[in-house]
């Protein structure tokens, strides 16, 4: 029907297109890796080892020894090849699939590179920085999971960092007065997650009453409960909390049954904290739940067009009040990891921004859970790298290291997916006549 | 005929929004297996009454009955239990998402929570066979053009077991052979015993596919009408309350010297794929060009692209002589020509401004409206009172806001301003789009009246009622190309017809 059926004859004009401008920044990557090779002492080498803990009591299942220069050498004008080969537009398919596959290997390759140039001439535990990665991911991806049960409702949840906050404090409060009690540890942490998960649920739904009820303007409303949990969690702490030691109790670890016995990830993936385990839950709940689910489809149709919604019967304020409010929970569940998983501890403002970075992965993601997870695991593996490197001490900038992962990001958005588009009613609130 | 029960009763119902009585005091009847027309003026209250049928509104007096009995009907929820199916006038599809979950949205079929698509996917292929509503239940609705948008809302409805069918203005967004299909599809739904209620100001069609028509006015019933004894005269009437002049009167074109020349012009759509694909034509002095096509045919992009506001990929075009090839909007405005875009809100108003300011959108930077830097608010105020008058435009208030006008006056502030300058190149697209009978005649009337004056006219339209009744010259866009270009006297509604569907040899007689 459409004009686009029609082939279309090619004209003998340069054209710029994503696959062309990727290209080029592989090109000029390349020519950096390249010079920048050249400047390491070529004895250099870095090992690749898969200890199971950093502090190396186990023994070494294989270490991998990388000539530093070399590496980079051979990588940088492998970067350089590709990237010429996919500045040409070729006819036939055969040049065509050698290119773009050579353009894939670039991609995967790309973090290892990473990971050997930071490590230039050390030892670097390739085991433990996944696992570094995953476990900094966890708040990230929870968050972002929370924002896509909002949002996806047509709901925006800027108020996740608010809803983290809150739960952050509210769970470590529990927690500490109930330490004062007989219950046991593992009873006491359990309520305090529990207390942790309805806080956050208790903020959405401040955040329903005000967008959805009252059609504040959700970015409002959202700031609100953003300034609001700043000061009244610094308010608690001051009043309740100063006393306690930092440290405390944390979550326990959990051994998953058989995975655990896996040689390596055994102990560094499947021996971990509950939180941790609850990021993969989520991941697949979320998942599910909006693309297998009938719930999930009529929260699509509602954050997407609810008139439409509406005209088949289904009620969109309720839809959204209820997404709202899950969104608020999952929310809470990622605060409770930063004071009762990872630290034991709760300090002023300690989820440091979280919730804003956890609302990028999930628009990298494209509001879908799977892509939300592993925008979130970038995120993660840039914060582990900037840790390690900032104790192994590079003669690099750590910063810019630091700031690859991101740079990766956006080239792959700008280049390969696109314009992300966000449910298109977000943000509108629902008047029915 | 009259003999078949009545399904659906309306009895006095009466719905009031703030300032406006939208419906009052309505009776009307429809029977079992017959089709009703409601015919009536933009803002007449047709959409309102379905709506209250439907649901979405409450009404404020009156009540509904559904097969005799009266019924209480508080949402959508409601009317689909009673078997009351409606296809919105603006189509109330999810564009993420395909076929199937549409149709299925609201009423899943799951088991357990979870979808069993396969299930619905079936009962899509049921109907489509059974009522011959050829659609792919696994596209997105995205990808879909809008005829079969429209069988998806249409499947929608018989999904869930309507066999009472509202159609607000199915025919607007149709071409001439869609329309066909649609009523193919409405004679399959009746001879299955569903009823139902087709709304339209397309008088034509009212009259042939309806058993009874309903004409509304102003809100309230202007009259009955037996479609056998009517006319397109008689209902436009009383559709209007006073006399229309249907047929556009216009004498020979004299057409002078060339004006518009457009050469191979190759344009991009938004997607940077080719829309409009080596166009070449001419439009003289005192002749109107009609450019017919279906939607999407490179149109839009040819407009876009002659107006300034799309970048040309190559060829040229020059307007009195004069290369204006990538050239911007004001130059190109300035060269002497209006413009009627297509999309009056987004590119035509400034829907905040007031009507006043709208007016002088092309020219208050002009000495006649500032000076130096500042605007001269009287004159543009002095300046709007006089159009208005003219233009006809109501309310004829100038400082209303322009988004607060209904579309037929929001597209006469366009008209006003546009053809008030001193232009001598008409662009107009889609110029009567989604208006009323007697806002119709109007911009006619007008755009007649510029050719007259010695303007050439370039009309843009899908509407072939339209192409025919204006144009002195027929350009036919297909797929990008001009396939054909015909004087007027040997374009007649089937061949142009053919060449919108891209038939290009002259197809003889038979061929419909
Ligand atoms: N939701 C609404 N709020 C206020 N006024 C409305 C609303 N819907 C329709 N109207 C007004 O009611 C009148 C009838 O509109 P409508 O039923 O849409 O007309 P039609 O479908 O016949 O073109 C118009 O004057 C319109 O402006
Ligand atoms: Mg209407």
């Amino acid at each position: 029907m459409t004009a686009t059926s029609k082939p279309k004859t090619r004209r003998p004009s340069i054209r710029i297109t994503r696959r062309r401008i990727i290209a080029l920044l592989l090109i000029l990557l390349g020519l950096f890796i390249f010079v920048e090779a050249g400047t390491l002492d070529s004895e250099l080498v870095t090992t690749l080892t898969f200890e199971s803990t950093s502090l190396g009591e186990e023994p070494t299942v294989g270490n991998i020894p990388v000539p530093t220069s070399p590496y980079l050498v051979v990588i940088g004008l492998l970067f350089i090849v590709s990237g010429g080969l996919n500045l040409v537009e070729w006819q036939e398919s055969r040049p065509r699939g050698i290119s773009l596959a050579l353009l894939a290997i670039c991609g995967l390759l790309f973090i290892p590179t990473v990971i050997i140039a930071a490590a230039a001439g050390n030892e670097t535990n390739l085991t433990t920085i996944v696992a570094e990665s995953l476990r900094l991911a966890t708040p990230l991806a929870i968050g972002a999971f929370a924002g896509i049960w909002c949002e996806r409702a047509g709901v925006v949840n800027i108020a996740i960092e608010g809803m983290m906050l809150f739960a952050a404090c509210f769970g470590f409060t529990t927690l500490f007065f109930l330490r004062a009690t007989p219950l046991p540890l593992e009873t006491a942490q359990l309520l305090a997650v529990i207390i942790a998960v309805l806080a956050g649920g208790l903020i959405a739904l401040l955040h329903g009453w005000l967008s959805i009820t009252f059609r504040t303007d959700q970015i409002v409303s959202g700031t609100v409960i953003n300034i609001l949990a700043v000061g009244v969690t610094s308010f608690v702490r001051r009043e309740y909390l100063l006393s306690t030691e930092a440290g405390a109790a944390k979550l326990g670890n959990i051994a998953i049954p058989i995975l655990s016995d896996l040689p390596v990830i055994g102990e560094a993936i499947f021996t971990n904290q509950p939180i941790f385990f609850m990021m993969f839950v989520m991941l697949a709940f979320t998942h599910i739940v909006m693309f297998y689910t009938r719930w999930g489809l009529r929260t699509r149709a509602v954050g997407e067009h609810p008139h439409a919604a509406d005209t088949l019967g289904i009620n969109v304020n309720r839809t959204r009040w209820t997404n709202v409010f899950i969104s608020g929970m999952i929310a809470g569940l990622a605060g409770a990891w930063f004071s009762l998983e990872a630290t034991g501890s709760f300090n002023d403002g300690m989820t440091r921004g979280a919730g804003f970075i956890a609302l990028a992965a999930m628009i990298f993601g494209k509001w879908t859970p799977i892509g939300a997870f592993g925008a979130a695991l970038l995120f993660g593996f840039s914060d582990s790298l900037g840790i390690r490197l900032q104790m192994v001490g590079v003669g690099f900038p750590v910063q810019f290291l630091q700031m690859v992962p991101y740079a990766v990001t956006l080239v792959v958005l700008a280049g390969f997916i696109g314009r992300a588009s966000p449910p298109k009613a977000v943000g509108q609130p629902y008047v029915k006549e | 005929m009259t003999t078949a029960p009545p399904v659906l009763e309306v009895r006095g119902i009466t719905k009031r929004f703030p300032g406006v009585l939208a419906n009052d005091n309505i009776n009307l009847t429809l029977r079992k297996g017959q089709v009703l027309g409601l015919l009536g003026e933009n803002g007449a209250g047709k959409s309102t009454l379905m709506n209250l049928i439907y649901g979405l509104y409450k009404p404020d007096e009156g009540e509904i009955l559904v097969n005799g009995e009266p019924v209480e009907i508080a949402g959508s929820k409601d009317a689909i239990e009673l078997g009351i199916g409606m296809v919105h006038q603006h189509f109330q599809l999810v564009d993420v998402l395909t076929v199937t979950e549409n149709v299925m949205l609201g009423n899943e079929a799951v088991s357990g929570p979870f979808l069993r698509r396969d299930r619905a996917r079936a009962e899509i292929q049921q109907l489509s066979r059974e009522y011959g509503l050829d659609v792919d239940p696994d596209a997105l609705i995205s990808d879909l053009p809008v005829g079969i948008q429209q069988r998806v809302e249409i499947i929608k409805a018989l999904y869930r077991h309507a066999d009472i069918l509202i159609l607000d203005e199915p025919t607007a967004v149709l071409t001439p052979q869609e329309t066909r299909g649609l009523f193919k599809i409405m004679r399959a739904l009746l001879d299955k015993g569903v009823s139902i209620i087709f709304i339209s100001h397309k008088l034509k069609e009212v009259l042939e596919i309806c058993d009874e028509v309903v004409v509304l006015r102003r809100g309230a019933v202007a009259g009955h009408a037996d479609p056998k004894e009517s006319t397109e005269q008689s209902l436009a009437s009383l559709m209007v309350g006073r006399d229309v002049i249907l047929e556009v009167e216009k004498a020979t074109a004299t057409p002078g010297d060339e004006i518009l020349n457009v050469l191979n012009l190759r344009v991009n759509d938004d997607r940077g794929l080719p829309a409009v694909e080596g166009v070449s034509f001419t439009v003289h002095r005192g002749e109107i060009l009609g450019l017919a096509g279906v939607q999407g045919n490179g149109q839009t992009e040819l407009v876009e692209a002659l107006t300034g506001m799309r970048p040309v990929e190559s060829g040229r075009f020059f307007i009195k002589g004069v290369d204006l090839t990538g050239a911007s909007p004001r130059k190109v405005t300035e060269r002497g020509v209006g413009h009627v875009p297509e999309d009056r809100q987004r590119d035509g108003l400034v829907s905040s401004f007031t009507v006043m300011h709208n007016l002088v959108l092309c020219t208050y930077y002009q000495a006649a409206f500032s000076q130096s830097i500042v605007v001269d608010d009287r004159a543009i105020a002095e300046n709007a009172r006089q159009l208005v008058q003219q233009y006809d435009v109501r309310p004829p208030i100038i400082n209303n806001i322009a988004g607060g006008l209904s579309g037929g006056n929001q597209q006469k502030v366009i008209v006003a301003r546009e053809f008030s300058r001193d232009t001598e190149l008409l662009i107009a697209a889609q110029p009567t789009r989604g208006l009323d009978v007697g806002s119709i005649e109007f911009i006619h009337k007008q755009i007649i009246r510029m050719r007259d004056e010695g303007d050439g006219v370039l009309l843009v339209s899908s509407e072939l009622d339209e192409i025919l009744s204006l144009a002195d010259r027929v350009a036919v866009m297909f797929e990008g190309e001009i396939i054909d270009i015909l004087p007027i006297e040997e374009a007649d509604r089937d061949t142009v017809g053919l060449r919108m569907a891209g038939v290009r040899e002259a197809a003889q007689d038979g061929a419909t």
